[in-house]
């Protein structure tokens, strides 16, 4: 985390002074449930990128494109991912329970 | 009064005193919305726009509160926004008020003071600014048209000081003042312009070169820093204001002090009122001074951010002072009461001879009851006797009430 500032070093009001600075608000640690996606079962179909609302699914882009990876540094865990797959290659579990592979 | 540039006699009344100011601040964004009686200012501005005298967006809303949203989104997006309102109107805007300062938006609005409800009542009284005097606003009170003609200009340029950037309410007595004929100098329109200049914002919406935004969420871990800058600003516009009204003074010839003393120094018996009453008083102190009675007056200019210190400074030592408040505070000290208790109880502790005036609190005016010579010339008599009880709050002009 990051060291938190004084009264007399941040802009006045509460204004944030450039522009696209929310890619430093790391959302990730606000979901309680992840996605965990099949890469073998996965047909690339470009669904889960497109509707998740975090925009946190990267794709490899080109005439046939991949997704990759979710980006848990700003997934927050809703599960439209796993909803939405045609062919269920995204599971939703808890955090840190047996199935949690990632830490 | 000498000006020191020309100007010309008017007869005005104090609302189109000010929409002169506005006229000659030319701002960018007018937002407009009627309430007696601030009404009669944004009818003269709106003649001046007709007219193609100011190059003002006159922005006509649905309410107050889109009034002062208006206002809040063209200062954000970089203009120089104004409105003005009255009692209920200053009521409705109450949320966005808070939002303006928190901002740090230099907003000017002229306010012509007015009872609030109920029961219904459109004449004279504080009640409106007493409300609204803690939501961040700088708040200048004036006794005439000429000073709400003086007080605007001077607001816009403190609202924009770069250490202050917060707004700016000037008050007048509502009817009063705001709808009687008065004479009054009006400046010409290049020295106020010089003076008033333009504004450059540091940071606006819509210089897409350098962006920014405003009013992000702020949690537990920044909001109470945002506070806290809020308050030191609005502590320091005291200085800036004094700093500024020395500038304003070259070109008017008039002064700015935060509080006007009106035969103080030699006092037994001090008056402390705002606005348009503060006149009426000094015509019973030059009275009453010619019979040789030691009273004065104390009137009250600057009232956001309150000046404790010099308040003290100014009234220890005096035997007798009474606080006539325009406002009822319903359970508590009257405003300006309150805080000259508070102002005297900071000398006193630093005051070696504990020379602590009996103090008394009257309310008097509300809904714009006439307030007459008569009563403030007994008023005055009574203090000078020292007999009376200054535990109990006195009211002036109530019937079934003694002083």
């Amino acid at each position: 985390m990051t060291k938190l500032k004084t009264y007399k070093e941040i802009p006045i009001g509460g204004l944030i002074e450039k522009a696209g600075s929310s890619v430093e608000f790391k959302t990730g640690d606000w979901k309680a449930f992840k996605p965990v996606w099949d890469k073998e079962k996965c047909i690339h179909c470009m669904i889960c990128p497109v509707l998740c609302p975090e925009d946190c699914i990267p794709v490899i882009k080109g005439k046939d494109p991949k997704r990759k990876e979710t980006d848990f540094d700003y997934c927050k865990g809703c599960g439209i991912c796993a909803k939405v797959c045609p062919v269920k290659c995204i599971k939703m579990i808890e955090e840190g329970s047996e199935g949690d592979s990632s830490d | 009064m000498i000006p020191v540039t020309k100007s010309k006699t008017h007869a005005l009344t104090g609302a189109q005193a000010v929409a002169h100011a506005m006229k000659q601040i030319n701002p960018d964004v007018v937002s407009v919305f009627p309430i007696t009686p601030q009404t009669e200012i944004m009818m003269q501005f709106s003649q001046f726009h007709a007219d193609g005298l100011v190059e003002t967006e006159i922005v006509r809303v649905e309410s107050e509160h889109s009034s002062m949203s208006c206002c809040v989104g063209a200062s954000a997006a970089g203009a120089r926004a104004m409105t003005a309102t009255s009692s209920a109107g200053l009521a409705l805007m109450w949320e966005i008020l808070g939002v303006a300062s928190g901002l740090r938006l230099p907003i000017v609005m002229p306010i012509v003071n007015r009872a609030l409800s109920a029961p219904i009542n459109i004449h004279g009284d504080h009640s409106d600014a007493m409300g609204a005097r803690d939501q961040g606003w700088l708040q200048i009170f004036s006794e005439n048209a000429q000073e709400a003609y003086e007080n605007t200009l001077l607001a816009v340029r403190l609202a924009e000081h770069k250490d202050v950037l917060l707004p700016v309410m000037v008050c007048q007595d509502g009817f009063i003042t705001s709808h009687c004929v008065q004479n009054l100098n009006l400046f010409e329109d290049n020295v106020v312009k010089k003076f008033v200049g333009d504004y450059n914002p540091k940071k606006a919406l819509l210089n897409t070169d350098d962006p920014v935004t405003y009013g992000p969420l702020q949690l537990q871990d920044y909001y109470f820093e945002t506070q806290k800058q809020r308050a030191d600003a609005i502590l320091n516009s005291k200085k800036i204001y004094l700093e500024l009204g020395k500038e304003l003074s070259k070109v008017t010839g008039n002064n700015y002090p935060l509080f006007e003393e009106y035969k103080l120094k030699d006092a037994d018996a001090v008056i402390v009122v705002m606005s348009s009453t503060a006149g009426n008083t000094k015509v019973v102190v030059d009275k009453l001074r010619k019979e040789g009675k030691k009273v004065g007056l104390l009137k009250p200019r600057l009232f956001r951010p309150f000046p404790y210190a010099e308040f003290g400074k100014a009234l220890v030592g005096k035997k007798y002072v009474a606080v006539l408040d325009r406002a009822e505070n319903y359970g508590a000290n009257a405003p300006l009461f309150g805080e000259v208790k508070n102002a005297l109880f900071d000398s006193v502790v630093c005051d070696e001879n504990k020379n602590v005036p009996k103090l008394k609190s009257y309310i008097f005016g509300l809904g714009g009851r006439n307030i007459f010579e008569s009563e403030i010339e007994d008023l005055f008599n009574l203090l000078l006797t020292g007999k009376f009880d200054e535990t109990k709050v006195g009211y002036i002009g109530l019937r079934g009430e003694q002083k």
